[in-house]
């Protein structure tokens, strides 16, 4: 059971089948193990409320304490058109339950996601409030107030030769397990197929993943209508369950039955909740009734649950993952990287000697080309930026900056610490907007783009501190980022594979060959060295092949080894592709680039080719003569 | 029917209202603005004051010892949960924050109702405000008036503690940039505790305030719980005024609501904090230090 990754080396449907199977199974198991088969049935109808939480919260990292409002939406929706407007078929009830509520949370995630963190929690639990005192009150025509609509029928099917009734108990079992059966399907396609990447990719970090091209507000709008979608139905099921829609449905108390349960059963695990819900079924009914400890049993509840969040963040799916991995991490060791390996006793430059020796007999990776070749026959440059300015109240970061580069140009930047250059870069991104001038990439003005948009029309850059998916592994990461390329910024393709997006696995596996890590690819990143990170942070760019790279010190922090490879990898992926790279090394950069301007307090201060920029007196002047040991390194 | 004594009562409740609900998202947000931890269990705070209080109350008959002992209580409540559980919870994500601190608030509203049971409990008003006061055109009750007052003085207080004292300093520097002065060689740990420890007691303080004026009840931490989050996203993460700002515009809204349709107050509460979120998503008066 598990779902976690992207890419399953599992046989296909063999978690379906496992499902089915257990689902079948649970029947004839189940009653002797003490379960009442309202409990089960209870159990499924919590479970399927869970997986599209789970979708929301374990998978895209949104955790809403509002559930509630969705589930009470489309119970009552359901179960207002079978008692009080006569309407005869409880299937066809139970979806249009599931879309008004699917509709409803698009509206409410309209709201609550526009802030993110703790603030969207905020935002759902009030919402859930309201929408409980709405239906208390203002509704409680329709909704029945504080009785509830009583008389929910259950579902009957009609086969043509035979009709199946779903009563209660045992009986209505084939149809909720159905259900759940049908809602755990699709909930696997969908976090197989590329959204179910870029909701990971939002988790991890929301930043880069719109950094790399995908419209991030579309997409948890998508989760969060996804998992009103499940609540809905779940809902309705609630319902037809007790033959009666409770308004407790509303309350408080069943979001954070929901975040509970989802987080003892294990978030992004789909499967958690469902576990979780029989956990706390099964407490509820062992501590009430045969410790005989009423109403308090809630307190071990509330003590068992901070344990487990404070020792077992990822639950019991999680906790028992991690024992059967450690189990098996001792059986077969692990292979360490063999990334770091300087022989003692040698010098820095003997040691970048040898790594340059090596770093030669390797095979060259073939450069990956930037998309648009037809483009690349437009003249004049590049990128252009006129009377770029950045002021932060008082301070001015930038001002008046008019730059341009050609197309296939490689182009340096450097100036100290403090001379602007980190804010020229966000500007040029979009990340931040400029005060005043404007800034045309491929003829085009982008003043004031998104940094998706701008991604997406092929101008994008590696960040000077990793900005990386991190419980990710590399071959995910760069997929996100590659996806983000093939697909444009936002596509509902829900139930699509990922196998079957045409150039993607070769898009992925050139990048990893590209910037060498191809050894590498199934690593989650925190296993990585930190030269394979930074490695992997250029690949992130790259990945999505833009024509424009932007490069964030790439250099920093990097032993003399790691830089001859560094520079050799930015030699081979800047054919084809224009590039403008910040870094203090000077000596790389002199050899990279063909071009190099400086920056100095914000202002452009000199311009010209590495040999100009080496002799210039202002340039060594700016650096106070730190330009010199570099030139006679 | 609304009437000019009408108005002008409601107009004092939710002056009343509004000056509680200031006071305990000033604890919510000094405690999120520095420790960057949002504590769902601030509800349950704010019910342990009231039951303390009421404890003492019992045990004195003083109201004045059952307003120092909730504070007081709900304060060392507050150092010893951020000694013992938050502060491994500092570098985890806020999903995790989020989880422990709605686990806390249900193991506090349990144990509370282990002891007290459901049923609720009240604390009469002291004798000093008890009765009703004339306010020329209508009658209003003493303590309510009281209450305002009582308030006022404590966010003065907290006010100087945050403007006026090295710890407030630290405390404001921390919600601008909190990076930075971790850097700054200040002793954060000791002064995160404090600050738990700070909130929580304006919790506690609030909810045995206000004990004379709604019965005690468990699960009564729940509902202002939620009215504290509509504060602070209307007045602005991690800002004093804006709690207080946000905290007195909640309460006029459900107050004068009330008088016209009492079941559209919540409604129009959170009509008002979506309007806000639609002009300014950074609150009232927001910094954009955490985020």
């Amino acid at each position: 059971m598990n779902a976690e990754r992207l890419f399953s080396k599992l046989p296909p449907f063999l978690v379906e089948a496992l499902t089915a199977l257990g689902l079948i199974v649970v029947p004839f198991v189940l009653p002797y193990l003490d379960f009442a088969p309202n409990t089960v049935n209870r159990i499924l109808v919590w479970g399927l409320f869970g997986i599209g939480f789970d979708i929301l919260f374990g998978y895209t990292g949104l955790l809403s304490f509002g559930q509630s409002a969705l589930y009470g939406t489309g119970g009552f929706v359901a179960a207002y058109l079978l008692t009080q407007a006569g309407f005869p078929h409880v299937i066809t009830a139970l979806m249009i339950g599931m879309i008004v509520a699917a509709v409803v949370g698009y509206l409410v995630g309209l709201i609550a996601l526009r802030r993110t963190g703790i603030y969207f929690a905020m935002i759902t639990v009030a919402i859930a409030e309201i929408f409980y005192f709405v239906e208390f009150n203002p509704l409680a025509e329709w909704t029945g107030g504080e009785n509830g609509l009583p008389g929910v029928p259950t579902p009957s099917l009609n086969l043509g030769f035979a009709t199946l009734n779903f009563t209660s108990g045992w009986s209505l079992y084939p149809f909720l397990a159905f259900c759940y059966f049908i809602g755990i399907v699709i909930a696997l396609r969908i976090v197989r197929s590329p959204v179910g990447a870029v909701l990971r990719a939002i988790r991890e970090n929301p930043l880069r993943a719109a950094a790399v091209g995908h419209n991030i507000h579309g997409y948890k709008l998508t989760a969060f209508v996804i998992a009103a979608a499940y609540a809905g139905l779940a809902g309705g099921l609630l319902g037809v369950l007790q033959a009666f829609m409770p308004p407790e449905a509303f309350t408080f108390d069943t979001s954070g039955q929901l975040v509970i349960q989802t987080a003892i059963g294990g978030r992004g695990t789909l499967f958690g909740p469902l576990l979780g819900a029989a956990v706390w079924l099964f407490l509820r009914d062992f501590l009430q009734a045969t410790m005989g400890l009423g109403a308090s049993w809630k307190l071990v509840l509330g003590i068992v649950f901070v344990l487990l969040v404070f020792f077992l963040r990822q639950g019991i799916i999680g906790g028992v993952r991690d024992l059967y991995r450690f189990v098996r991490g001792k059986a077969a060791t692990p292979v360490e990287p063999k990334e770091e390996s300087p022989v003692p006793g040698l010098t820095a430059e003997q040691e970048q000697k040898a790594a340059e020796a090596e770093v030669a007999r390797q095979r060259a990776a073939a450069p990956m080309p930037a998309r648009h070749p037809a483009r690349s026959r437009l003249t004049g440059p590049i990128l252009q930026t006129t009377g770029l300015s950045k002021h932060y109240g008082g301070l001015v970061a930038n001002a008046d900056i008019n730059f341009a580069v050609k197309q296939g140009e490689v182009r340096g930047i450097i100036g100290p610490n403090g001379a602007g250059k980190t804010t020229f870069f966000k500007m040029l991104t979009c990340e931040v907007h400029p005060s005043a001038g404007k800034i045309t990439f491929e003829g085009r003005d982008i003043t004031g783009m998104s940094v998706t948009d701008v991604c997406q029309l092929g101008l994008t850059k590696s960040y000077q501190v990793n900005q990386l998916f991190n419980r990710l592994t590399v071959r995910e990461n760069l997929t996100i980022a590659a996806l983000a390329e093939l697909r444009g910024k936002f596509r509902l393709d829900l139930l699509a594979r990922l196998t079957k997006i045409r150039g993607l696995s070769e898009q992925v596996q050139h990048t990893l060959e590209l910037v060498n890590l191809a050894g590498r690819a199934d690593t989650p990143v925190s296993q990585l060295a930190y030269g394979e990170k930074r490695r992997l942070e250029v690949g992130l760019a790259l990945a999505s092949s833009p024509s424009l790279l932007l490069l964030d010190e790439p250099l920093a922090g990097m032993s003399p080894r790691e830089r001859v490879e560094t520079v050799k990898l930015l030699k081979s992926i800047s054919q084809g592709r224009t590039m403008i790279i910040v870094d203090h090394d000077m000596a790389s950069l002199f050899e990279l680039a063909e071009r190099i301007t400086m920056l100095h307090e914000g202002r452009v201060l000199v311009e010209g080719t590495p040999d100009e920029i080496k002799r210039n007196a202002d340039v060594q002047e700016a650096y106070l003569g730190g330009v010199h040991e570099v030139v006679h390194a | 029917m609304i009437t000019w004594p009408n108005f002008l009562s409601q107009l004092f409740n939710g002056l009343a209202l509004g000056a509680l609900l200031a006071l305990i998202s000033s604890g919510l947000t000094i405690i999120y603005g520095t420790l960057g931890v949002l504590n769902l269990a601030h509800g349950a705070m704010f019910m342990l004051g009231g039951y303390a209080g009421y404890v003492a109350f019992e045990a004195t008959g003083s109201f004045i010892v059952a307003v120092i002992a909730g504070a007081l209580f709900v304060g060392i409540v507050g150092v010893v949960m951020e000694r013992v559980i938050i502060r491994h919870f500092y570098g985890r994500p806020h999903e995790d924050q989020l989880l422990v601190t709605f686990g806390l608030a249900i193991c506090f509203v349990e144990i509370v109702r282990f002891f007290f049971s459901s049923l609720s409990k009240t604390v009469p008003p002291p004798s000093l405000f008890s009765g009703i006061t004339s306010l020329g055109v209508m009658f209003y009750p003493t303590y309510r008036l009281a209450v305002v007052g009582i308030v006022a003085v404590a966010l003065l207080v907290l006010f100087l503690v945050l403007y006026r004292t090295r710890l407030g300093m630290i405390v404001r520097a921390g919600i601008e940039d909190s990076t930075m002065v971790d850097s700054l060689g200040i002793n954060v740990d000791r002064v995160f505790m404090l600050v738990f420890g700070i909130g929580a007691m304006a919790a506690g303080f609030a909810g045995i305030v206000n004990a004379p004026v709604v019965s005690l009840t468990p699960d009564m931490g729940e509902s202002i719980l939620v009215q504290t989050f509509v504060v602070v996203v209307i007045g602005g993460v991690g800002s004093f005024p804006g709690a207080v700002l946000g905290g007195l515009i909640a309460g006029e809204i459900i107050s004068l609501t009330s008088m016209v349709n009492p079941s559209y107050a919540y409604v129009m509460l959170f009509a008002a904090m979506t309007l806000v979120l639609m002009v300014r998503p950074h609150g009232l008066l927001g910094t954009r230090g955490r985020e």
